[in-house]
This record gives structure tokens, sequence and C-alpha cells, in this order.
């Protein structure tokens, strides 16, 4: 007997006895709670998602298509990042005005050569306003997973407020199950010392959010 | 069963010890009272908490209750997605498991990321009996296993630890496991977050296989959930080229969309977070993005034998939030080390001897590791009834009875000693059975009310070492009931 076929066999002995249950499961759980808390308008949700990332120590930046490719120079001028990863799909524009040298983000890289790596610039697959929370999954301008892990900057772009939902379940109905996820709120962080909080652990230790209006 | 906790002194024993211990105390007073009241203003922050809780626990009820099915449609949801799915009907087989996957890839160290299965399974030290070496990489975690320690807490396992202490351990004995701490480390918390970085990240960089465990399993499409909030759970699951999640049967939820309920209120009754910094979702391997091999444990060790108890079965929504830990009058002066398992505080004493049955005074003993005060009931976002299951397992532990272990049905004798509060059982079955006895006792116990003691005699004389018995009130509640409730003709 294999161990699936004892695993099982124990299983359906723990439940025998238990009335047969065919309810379907969708009418199964009773789902009471709201699907948003509170009501806001579309700018106060992108107020609450910029307020939110804040607390977490993200730091948060306001701009239009005209300011973006200077904002993002900016930003990493002023963390003397001298070389910088750049996702396939990334609109050309938003690294347009970067001086650094700009490393493409190829499947044969070694880790260590990502770790040489001083900056990313992402986007994003949309962002959650209650939790403060950016969600990649490894679509267009967002890369594989570790483009946004082994360097020490990442700098993402958030198409606000076409990219911004108000909570989690709506965040869930939005996102493909299958694809890699990687849930982002604020930078890497541990309370484990005393419980008292330190950002930057082994993630990037300091995360620009860039929210793009793109409002009409 | 874990090799690592066999032997140890049973919950009493352990907590006189730890209970002397001032700066323990105080460590463990400061960090429960510090996160107990973070995670009341988290919580308060919902207005529909009440429902989210009540949803979890009809999500993790349904789910166990048709057990066999979701475990099967996981298992071809994985397969489906490139992973390989392997079953382990306890410890000594998910341990087996584990290593031979590790051998196969000719590699002898792998880096994990915090798993409560791992630690209750012993893996670490199976691997290292197999000559691979197994890097704990939670900052916490880390700590413990520089320190030769065990974790203390679910959340934060090195919270009996001060800066300090920490400090300590870096300076001696990070240099053995690799890279030395930096020179003239000081205990500010940042500098040691820093060493732990540095310490790590060639490890991160270079290690070909990660282990780790899963928050929650997706049955309908196979996608695995891990949330963390240092970048080291990111780092195991995505940097190595082969992946070993060992995951305990329970952790299932039938649909992605069940995540809505888990993901609002694992964080917030965990960390106090409206979310944690970091969650990893992953279904199978994707090309060109992190791992090439994917293996799933799937971890029965007890967990069946806990469903067959239809009281303690609840036991199995649990979600690891460690919020009981944090209210719990008895684990914070006890501390974590006492309760002699994986899982200390409230959720261990009725979870540990589920698990591992009740056959060692330790974890016989481990029922009684409460005041029955109700405040873990209060925060668990998966309302565990816990006082009800520990009362359930105390009368398992001193009447036996029938249980179910390894799969196999089993009658237990009643525990040795415990004879006092048997015969006071019987005794008391006895008389609520015969209703004369009762009422004659009660009139009797009222009439001699000044004469009472507050101590009392003969073995129950222990019990009343620390505490005086109540008084007994003039009047019984049933007389003062037939006083002030009887209609005509009715009975009370």
């Amino acid at each position: 007997m294999s161990s699936k076929d004892i695993v099982l066999g124990r299983v359906r002995r723990a439940l025998a006895g238990a009335p047969a249950d065919t309810t379907p499961y969708e009418q199964a759980i009773a789902r009471a709670y709201v699907r948003e808390h509170g009501r806001r308008t579309t700018e106060q949700t992108v107020d609450l998602l910029a307020e939110h990332l804040a607390d977490y120590r993200a730091h948060v930046h306001r701009t239009d298509a005209a300011g973006l490719a200077g904002l993002i120079a900016r930003l990493l001028t002023d963390r003397g990042a001298r070389r910088v990863l750049v996702p396939a799909g990334l609109p050309p524009q938003w690294p347009a005005a970067v001086d650094a040298t700009r490393v493409e983000d190829r499947p044969d890289a070694t880790h260590d050569d990502l770790d040489s790596v001083d900056s990313v610039v992402t986007g994003c697959a949309l962002a959650i306003a209650e939790t403060g929370t950016i969600v990649l999954d490894a679509g267009p301008a967002q890369g594989r997973r570790r483009i946004t892990l082994v360097p020490d900057h990442h700098v993402c772009v958030i198409r606000a407020p076409g990219q911004v939902v108000a909570s989690l379940p709506q965040a869930l109905e939005r996102l493909v199950p299958t694809r890699p996820l990687t849930w982002i709120s604020g930078p890497s962080a541990t309370s484990d010392i005393e419980l008292q909080r330190v950002e930057g652990v082994h993630g990037p230790r300091r995360l620009d959010v860039v929210l793009l209006d793109d409002a009409g | 069963m874990s090799s690592t906790f066999l032997g140890l002194p049973s919950f009493p024993v352990a907590a006189r010890e730890s209970t002397r211990d001032g700066q323990l105390r105080a460590n463990l007073r400061h960090a429960t009272h510090t996160i107990r009241a973070k995670r009341a203003v988290a919580v308060g922050e919902l207005s529909d908490w009440g429902e989210l809780r009540a949803a979890g626990a009809a999500i993790k009820d349904h789910t166990l209750a048709h057990l066999d099915h979701y475990l099967q449609q996981l298992e071809q949801a994985v397969t489906a997605a490139g992973g390989h799915v392997h079953w382990a009907a306890d410890a000594d087989e998910a341990n087996r498991i584990v290593t031979d996957l590790v051998h196969a890839t000719g590699e002898t160290e792998v880096v994990k990321v915090k798993s409560m299965a791992t630690q209750e399974i012993g893996l670490n030290e199976a691997l290292a009996a197999q000559g691979i070496r197994a890097y704990e990489t939670d900052l916490a975690e880390l700590i413990v296993q520089l320190g030769d320690d065990r974790p203390s807490h679910i959340l934060v396992p090195a919270i009996h630890k001060n800066r300090a202490e920490i400090r300590d351990i870096f300076r001696t004995q990070m240099a053995a496991w690799g890279r030395p701490a930096p020179q003239g480390l000081s205990d500010e918390p940042a500098a040691l977050a820093e060493a732990a970085r540095l310490h790590l990240r060639q490890k991160f960089l270079h290690t070909k296989v990660g282990i780790s465990g899963a928050n929650f399993m997706v049955a309908d499409t196979g996608t695995l959930v891990v949330l963390e909030s240092e970048g080291n759970g990111r780092m195991c699951l995505t940097l190595p080229e082969t992946l070993i999640s060992v995951v305990g049967i329970e952790k299932i939820v039938p649909t992605f969309r069940d995540l809505e309920v888990f993901l609002q209120t694992l964080p917030r009754s965990s960390t106090a977070e409206r979310m944690n910094p970091y969650t990893t979702m992953w279904t199978g391997t994707t090309d060109g993005d992190g791992p090439k091999e994917f293996h799933l444990v799937l971890l029965d060790n007890g967990r069946t034998d806990t469903l067959a108890d239809t009281v303690g079965r609840q036991a199995l929504r649990c979600i690891r939030c460690s919020a009981c830990l944090n209210v719990c009058p008895v684990y914070e002066r006890a501390g974590g080390h006492a309760y002699g398992s994986a899982y200390p505080g409230p959720i261990g004493a009725i979870l540990t001897p589920q698990l591992r049955g009740t056959a060692t005074e330790l974890d016989a003993s481990l029922p009684y590791a409460s005041s029955l005060c109700g405040a873990c009931y209060d925060v668990c976002p998966v309302a565990i009834d816990i006082p009800d299951i520990l009362v359930h397992l105390r009368q398992r532990v001193v009447e036996g009875g029938e249980t179910v272990r390894g799969g196999v049905k089993t009658v237990l004798e009643p525990a040795k000693g415990h004879t006092t509060e048997r015969a006071a059982m019987r005794a008391a079955r006895w008389v609520f059975t015969h209703p004369a006895a009762f009422a004659a006792g009660r009139r009797a116990a009222t009439a001699t009310r000044r004469l009472h003691s507050r101590r009392l005699p003969g073995p129950g004389r222990a019990w009343t070492d620390t505490r005086d018995l109540p008084a007994v009130p003039a009047q019984s509640f049933r007389a003062w009931w037939q006083r002030t409730h009887t209609t005509k003709g009715g009975t009370p």
C-alpha cells in the first residue's frame, strides 16, 4: 500500500459516519464579510494607497507622464546607482533620462550578476489601497521574480488609478493564480529582535513607489 | 515524532524552571504586551472582523470534512503544473523523502525558510545525520540555530533573547557557520539585521536547494502561498534550482478566492500589520523563473488522528498566527520552551497532545498548561474553541478511552496519577445522575457553610496550597431559581 493510500484511508476512516454533504462549495460558505471597507472616490482610494505604502516606509512619489522620466532618473541618481536593471516590456520612455548603465533581464544571468546591479525599475500588475500592497505577476515590465529581490533598490511604477484596487477581495479577482505572484508591502523588514521594526534585511532595502497619473 | 523534543520534562517541571528566570519573564512580558496591543489596533480597523473570522472557520471546517477530495485535487493540480507530490504518513517518512531528494541533487547544503512543519518533524537533525547541512535563514531562526537553542514562539522564535544576548551569539558563533560577524558589532537591532544580511547573502546566491513549508495550498489551482517579512522566504523560494516544500495536509483551502479571507486575518493576527512585507505564491514550476524542480511533501504525522476526534479536530483550522500565545497568561510566564514542541502556547497545548498522543508525561501534562481563561479563543482568527478542547483532552488523560493513533483505533488507559481527579469525577457523575443525593448534598453544603475551611483535606490539599476554596453562598443557585422563577404548576 502506498503512503498516499495510507493517508487517504486514514482521512476517510476519520470522517466516516459524518452525514454526506453535497452542497456545492460556492454555497457552502457564508461570506458575510465586505468586498471593500468604507466608500471612497477613486481619488481617495489612490490617496489611501499612498498613505498605507508610506506607513510601511516605502517612499511614495506622484507624477504624470511628462514628469516620469525625470523622476526615475533623479531617484536613481540620488541612490548613486551605476547599473540599473530593466525588464522586458518596460516602456522605453520610463528610463529615457537615466545616465546609469542599463542591464537587461537575461535568463542566463547568474545570481551574482544580479547582485552587481544597484537598482531595478519595474511596473506592476496591480496595487491594493487598503493594505498598501503592490502585486507583481512576472508580466510585461516586471520580469522574473529574482530581479526585484536581489538588487538593493527597487523603483516600482503604479499607474493610478488604473492599476489600483481598493481591497484584497478585488485584487484576487483580477489575478491569475497560476502566474508566479509576489506581493510587496513596503521594503523588507524584521521585528525579530525585541519586536523593534528594522527595515531592510534580505530584499531591497529601499522601495521607491511612483504613482503615475493615468486618469483621463 | 521529533527526536528534538524527546525526554523533555513535563510542563509544570519545565515551567517551574522558566518562571524563575527574571530576564526571560521580562523579555516575554514586553514582547507579548507590545504585540497584543498592536494586534487589537490592526483588527479594529476591519469592521467585518467577526464575519471574516466566521468565514475562515467555515472554509477550514468544510475543507477538513472533504479532506480526501481536496488532497487529491491538489495533487492533480500541482502535478499538472510541473511539480512532484510525495505523501508522508509520519515524521520519519517525511524526513526520509526530503533526505533522498536532497541526495539526488548531489548537494550537501540547503537553505531553509522558517517552517513549523519541518520543526515538528525534526528535519534539520535528520538531514544532519545524513551529512546535509540546513541553514535557517529567518533572522530569529538563525539566532536560535547559532545559539544551539530551541524556538520559543511561533512568530518570533527568539523572543526569549534580548539584543545583548543576540549580539554575543553572533560574535561567537557566526564564524563556525560561514561569514563571521562584522568587527565591533553593536547590539542595535539594525546592526544585527545587517550582520545577518551579510552572513546569509552568499548562501542565498549559491545554494542549489531550498526547503520551505507553506501557509496555504490552493486545491483547485495547485498554488502554494508563503507569507514572510524579511525576504529570506523569497530568496529560498526563487533562487535555488530545487525547491522542496513540506506541508501539513490541513493547510489546504479549496479555491484561490478563499485567500481573500486569510490574507486579511493572518497578517493582522500575527504581526499586527495590514499586510506582511512579502507574500510569494507559486504554482508548480515556471519556465525561466524560479526553481526548475518543485517537490511537495504532504505530511500527516498525527493530523488524521486529530481529524478522527470530532471535538479536537477544530485544532486543524489553525493558521499559525500566534495571537493565542500573546494573550495567554500561562505562556507569558512560562515561555515557549516549557511546552516541549514546535507549537508553544495555547495552540500547542491542544495540538501537540493530539499530534503526538498523550503517552509521555510531557504530552499528558500539556492540556493542563492553561487557566481556561478563554482569551485565546477570543483572539483566534479561525475561532478555535481552545478551552473546550483543553477540557476534552484533560478528560481523555484522566479517564482514558477510545482514540486513534497512527490511523488505528486504540483504547487509552487512564494516565497514572490523577487518581484524585478520577475519583472526584466518578463521584460527581454518581451525584449528578442521582438527583435526590444531589439536592441533599446541596442543602447540606448550604446549612454548614460557616463551618467550611478554605482548604481542602486529603489529596485535594495540594490544589488549595496556592488558592482559597470559594465560599459556599447562603443559598444555592437552584434554590434561588426555584424561589424567584417557579411559576404555578411549573417546574424549574
